[in-house]
């Protein structure tokens, strides 16, 4: 038996198909309030930039705070009532879970600008799901790769939950030297005392980890202030524009690895930063690149293929014929991306803290899951 | 214009089901959904007006009980999806797609749970009561993140709706009808428990035990069924939100759920069977509405709840009703 | 592991109980003498800490900023004080819970309106960011030590203030029976209005001398709102005093647990799932301790029934 197919069946069945207008109407959800309001604002903000003046594509934006439960909500709201034909915006992986299989069940595509959880980059892959981002693991491994030729032993530390341990699997699997220790964190913890005691005393040479969002900031700031100089590096999402702000000094020298820099040289990605900087009054993170890859993409599908066809639409998306941000960017067979991964190093220019390109981590790096995939 | 309690009680469960009705009749299957989960989320808060209406117990610790409900069908569910027995070491369980069979498995386990925590926690009472079970909804929570196998933080997804004989669970006003007909039963249930002799005793052990206790009733016991009962219902509540969103995570247990049945309870009017119903298609409603207004919405949100709470005591139906409520 | 590294840990467990102090200690006297749950408590926290974070933005100095998350918290704390809070001295609990619910989310949503959504800047100022060595090599960073003076000065000057004072009598005097007190003339208002302020001030300094080593960003106040609750609760509602022991069990809880558990459990099974199971208990090991406090002792250790 094939479940997917008779999955579909029954949900196309029952909710019915509704026939669209001309035009792409994209239901975007993200997080816009609360304390992680910051990476959904700049998802929201790259991808209104990248389809700006474009008549093809409508936007239905609203917010799920952050919650499984209304992401559910408000997909069902975007599926039954908005009758859209593309979704889009989710950050976290536990709301994409929540949402995408759904979705993509219903016969609606699903762009993700954020979040690649390792369930549905496999066995759980979906013609209409494009990630867009990365999955997962991807930062982390070519990290492995990259610290693997400084060797020594490396301690890690990522928070105690399904995207922690990912990136952690996905760093181990490329990391050539030593694993000194491995610790896993409260979710939400703010005070990193005990661990760093730990670093200290550790034989580790350098630092690994994963805190997104406030708990690097805590990390990062502490870390700075305890006197351990055993050189730090983690995926981007802790050296993010967004917060580097907010850590300072203190994570100057941090490498980070990321598909995309503000000073990465590639055709268009110099306007895109001028852009964004002139729309909203701050410098793109990878989060608002996503988000204007992502719409990017819609585009240029969008301008190729009718959406209510989706098999041409489909076929027009995985063509991914846009200039992406990154440079390079095309999908592997999972529908997950093929790209670069560059080393970033954390710098001052002038009173600003931001990142720039070190070196190449991974080139066309793409996910180990994608031989589960049937697609 | 002031009507009798029971009226507009009348009235007000009425709607519920008409607004499906009429979002049937002009195709807006969204709105249905929506009517589901505010009846859902009214179940969830029925629940616990038996503890904390009648009873008096303020439990910041619902969530458990809604949480265990939602893991038992995630589990179930998700067993009978990969076709592979639920090993509980003594013995194996099939997995099951079943709703009858997923909603007695939630309120035993969900029933079990509050009897266990009803008997450490029910030693404390007042404040101490709101933060033992506020403690036992955050253990829960924090184990089921860090608990890899069922999907940890990212929770389960089960990817299609429970079935239940007879009806075709999918169609959004089928299962509304199945999750209403559940509703109207369990208040059907809470009324007849209030003006049971039990409920009755439980009543006089809120307002005062000594006199409970010198009729030979004892406050704990009479309180430990109630929070049981209260629990098993929460629980129940828990399977059927899980099947609502074919998807279950620990936020479901977090102090946040806990605290939004409280806030259904009192925005309807404490102590009043139909009190959370109306609470919680009201919260459902606000929060539909006002999301669309501004990125700052849950200023408009917190602002309403403060205005309830200072200004329209005895909530919602306490301002539309005349006369005192069940049992002030 | 070394007995220093063990050490080190104790000490670091002392420490995060001192900040978990900071904030508690104005939580249990606001109850204590008015009988109020303060959810809003964290939003306090919360204000002093963007207050402090602007200061420190505008004029580079560390104290101005102390100080002026000290005149925010209070001043946040009278207005809401005469706004809201007094309203609800005579309800039940249940009513406090839901209007500070209300007001927390106000709070969050209304900064995030005036600072934006991202993190704000604040770090330790420069003469105390790096580490000094302690006796026996400990290197420990001085910030950390200097929270712990704080801490121990907070305390010791909230017991001399309950206990020395004239303010002090009359705010024992409030608890234990609200009309007398009216009644020999006191103004009952006013010195209720103070107390919330000081509680407030007191989270505001919290949340100032806590951000600079942690992330300032709405919704900071709700967790350690969580500890500091678990922290009262533990010690006794209303009891400095247990305010303190309670916030030094559960830092040491909280910083050994999550240390030696998954050591601990290493011997019995192999090193990746001794780590996940090992912390995912440690994560709940402080509500397992508060639970069984109160089961053995159902109002803290310190409480009064």
């Amino acid at each position: 038996m094939d479940f997917k197919q008779l999955l579909a069946a029954t949900c196309v069945a029952a909710l019915g198909a509704g026939a669209q207008a001309e035009g792409v109407k994209v239901g975007m959800i993200t997080t816009l309030s609360g304390g992680g309001a910051g990476l959904g604002i700049d998802v929201r903000d790259g991808f209104l930039l990248a389809v700006k003046g474009n008549d093809d594509i409508e936007v239905v934006i609203e917010d799920d705070q952050r919650k499984p439960d209304i992401a559910v909500q408000l997909a069902d709201k975007m599926i039954q009532s908005e009758k859209v034909d593309v979704m889009t915006g989710i950050i976290w992986s536990n709301l994409a879970m929540a949402v995408v299989p759904a979705a993509t069940a219903q016969g609606k595509f699903y762009l993700s600008p954020n979040a690649g959880p390792s369930a549905l980059a496999g066995k759980g892959c979906h013609q209409n799901y494009f990630n867009v981002s990365w999955q997962n693991d991807a930062f982390s491994e070519a990290a492995g790769t990259a610290l693997s030729n400084e060797a020594g032993k490396v301690f890690l530390m990522a928070p105690n939950y399904p995207a922690g341990q990912d990136i952690m699997a996905g760093f181990k699997r490329t990391y050539q030297g030593e694993i000194a220790a491995e610790v896993y964190t409260k979710l939400g913890q703010t005070d990193y005392a005990a661990e760093i005691a730990q670093m200290r005393a550790s034989d580790a040479d350098q630092i690994y980890f994963f805190l997104p969002g406030g708990m690097g900031i805590s990390f990062m700031k502490q870390y700075a202030g305890s006197g351990v100089d055993k050189p730090v590096s983690g995926p981007a999402f802790s050296f993010d524009q967004g917060i580097l702000g907010a850590i300072g000094d203190a994570a100057i020298g941090a490498k980070n690895t990321a598909h995309w820099s503000k000073d990465l040289d590639v055709p268009g990605n110099a306007e895109f930063v001028a852009a964004f900087q002139e729309e909203f009054g701050r410098l793109p993170s990878i989060y608002a690149a996503q988000g204007y890859d992502t719409g990017l993409l819609l585009a240029s599908a969008a301008a190729k293929a009718d959406v209510d066809d989706a098999d041409a639409f489909r076929a027009a998306l995985k063509e991914a014929d846009f200039q992406s941000v990154r440079g390079k960017f095309s999908f592997a067979s999972n529908h997950h991306p093929l790209q670069n991964i560059y080393l970033r190093e954390v710098i001052k220019e002038g009173d600003l803290v931001t990142n720039r390109i070190v070196g190449t981590a991974a080139t066309d790096h793409s996910d180990p899951y994608g031989a589960d995939c049937n697609l | 214009m002031m009507l009798p309690e029971r009226t507009l009680n009348i009235i007000l469960f009425l709607a519920l089901p008409l607004v499906a009705v009429i979002a049937l009749a002009l195709d807006e299957p969204f709105i249905i959904t929506l009517a589901t989960r505010a009846a859902i989320l009214a179940l969830a808060a029925v629940g616990l007006n038996l503890a904390l209406g009648l009873g008096g117990l303020v439990s910041l610790g619902h969530a458990v009980f809604f949480g265990l409900g939602g893991y038992a069908m995630g589990i179930l569910a998700s067993h009978a999806q990969s076709f592979t027995p639920l090993d509980l070491g003594l013995f194996t369980l099939d997995g099951t797609k079943s709703m009858p069979i997923i909603w007695l498995v939630a309120v035993t386990v969900s029933a079990f749970a509050a009897l266990l925590i009803g008997l450490l926690a029910l030693r404390t009472a007042g404040v101490y009561f709101i933060m033992i079970t506020l403690a036992f909804g955050q253990m829960f929570y924090y184990f089921t993140i860090s608990w890899p196998a069922y999907g940890g933080e990212d929770g389960l997804s089960i990817y299609v709706r429970n079935s239940f004989p007879g009806l075709n669970t999918l169609d959004p006003i089928q299962f509304f009808a199945l999750v209403f007909g559940v509703l109207a039963a369990v208040l059907w249930l809470m009324g007849r428990i209030e003006r049971s002799s039990f409920g009755l005793a439980l009543g006089s052990a809120r307002q005062n035990a000594v006199r409970v206790e010198t009729v030979g009733l004892s406050p704990f016991r009479l309180r430990l069924v109630a929070f049981v009962i209260s629990g098993a219902v929460t629980g129940l509540a828990g399977a059927l939100f899980a099947d609502l969103n074919r998807f279950v995570s620990p936020t479901m247990f977090s102090w946040q759920m806990s605290g939004e049945f409280i806030v259904f309870i009192v925005l309807g009017g404490i102590g009043r069977l139909y009190g959370p119903v109306v609470g919680a298609c009201l919260f459902v409603l606000l929060e539909h509405m006002l999301s669309g207004v501004s990125d700052f919405w849950l200023i408009y949100l917190g602002a309403v709840l403060l205005l309830v709470v200072l200004f329209a005591r005895g909530g919602v139906i306490g301002a539309l009703a005349n006369g005192r409520g069940v049992h002030d | 592991m070394t007995t220093l590294l063990l050490i080190e840990q104790v000490l670091n467990g002392l420490q995060a109980g001192i900040m978990l102090f900071l904030m508690a200690a104005g939580l249990t006297l606001i109850f204590g003498v008015m009988g109020l749950i303060n959810l809003a408590h964290g939003s306090l926290y919360m204000i002093g800490a963007f207050a402090a974070a602007a200061v420190a933005a505008a004029t580079g100095s560390f104290l101005l900023a102390l100080f002026a998350s000290l005149v925010a918290a209070a001043a946040a704390g009278v207005v809401i004080e005469l706004a809201v809070i007094r309203r609800l001295y005579d309800r039940d609990h249940l009513d406090q819970v839901l209007a500070t619910f209300a007001l927390i989310l106000i709070l969050s949503e209304g900064t995030r309106w005036l600072f934006g959504s991202f993190p704000l800047y604040l770090d330790v100022p420069t003469i105390l960011s790096g580490p000094v060595i302690l006796p026996g090599g400990i290197a420990y960073p001085a910030y950390r030590l200097v929270i712990i003076l704080v801490g121990l000065a907070v305390a010791a000057g909230l017991f001399l203030l309950i206990g020395r004072t004239r303010i002090g009598i009359q705010i024992r005097a409030g608890e234990a029976d609200r009309e007398m007190i009216a009644a020999l003339g006191v103004n009952i208002s006013a010195l209720y209005t103070m107390v919330f302020a000081l509680g407030a001030a007191l989270a505001g300094l919290a949340g100032a001398l806590v951000g600079a080593i942690q992330s300032v960003q709405v919704g900071m106040g709700e967790p350690v709102l969580i500890l500091a609750f678990v922290v009262i609760v533990i010690g006794g509602i209303g009891s400095i005093k247990g305010a303190l022991v309670g916030a030094l069990l559960v830092g040491l809880t909280d910083t050994l647990g999550g240390v030696l558990l998954p050591l601990a459990l290493g011997g019995l099974m192999d090193a990746s799932s001794a780590t996940s199971i090992g912390s995912a208990v440690a994560s709940m090991l402080i509500y397992v301790l508060m639970a069984v406090v109160l089961i053995f002792r159902p109002t803290g250790l310190y409480g009064t029934a």
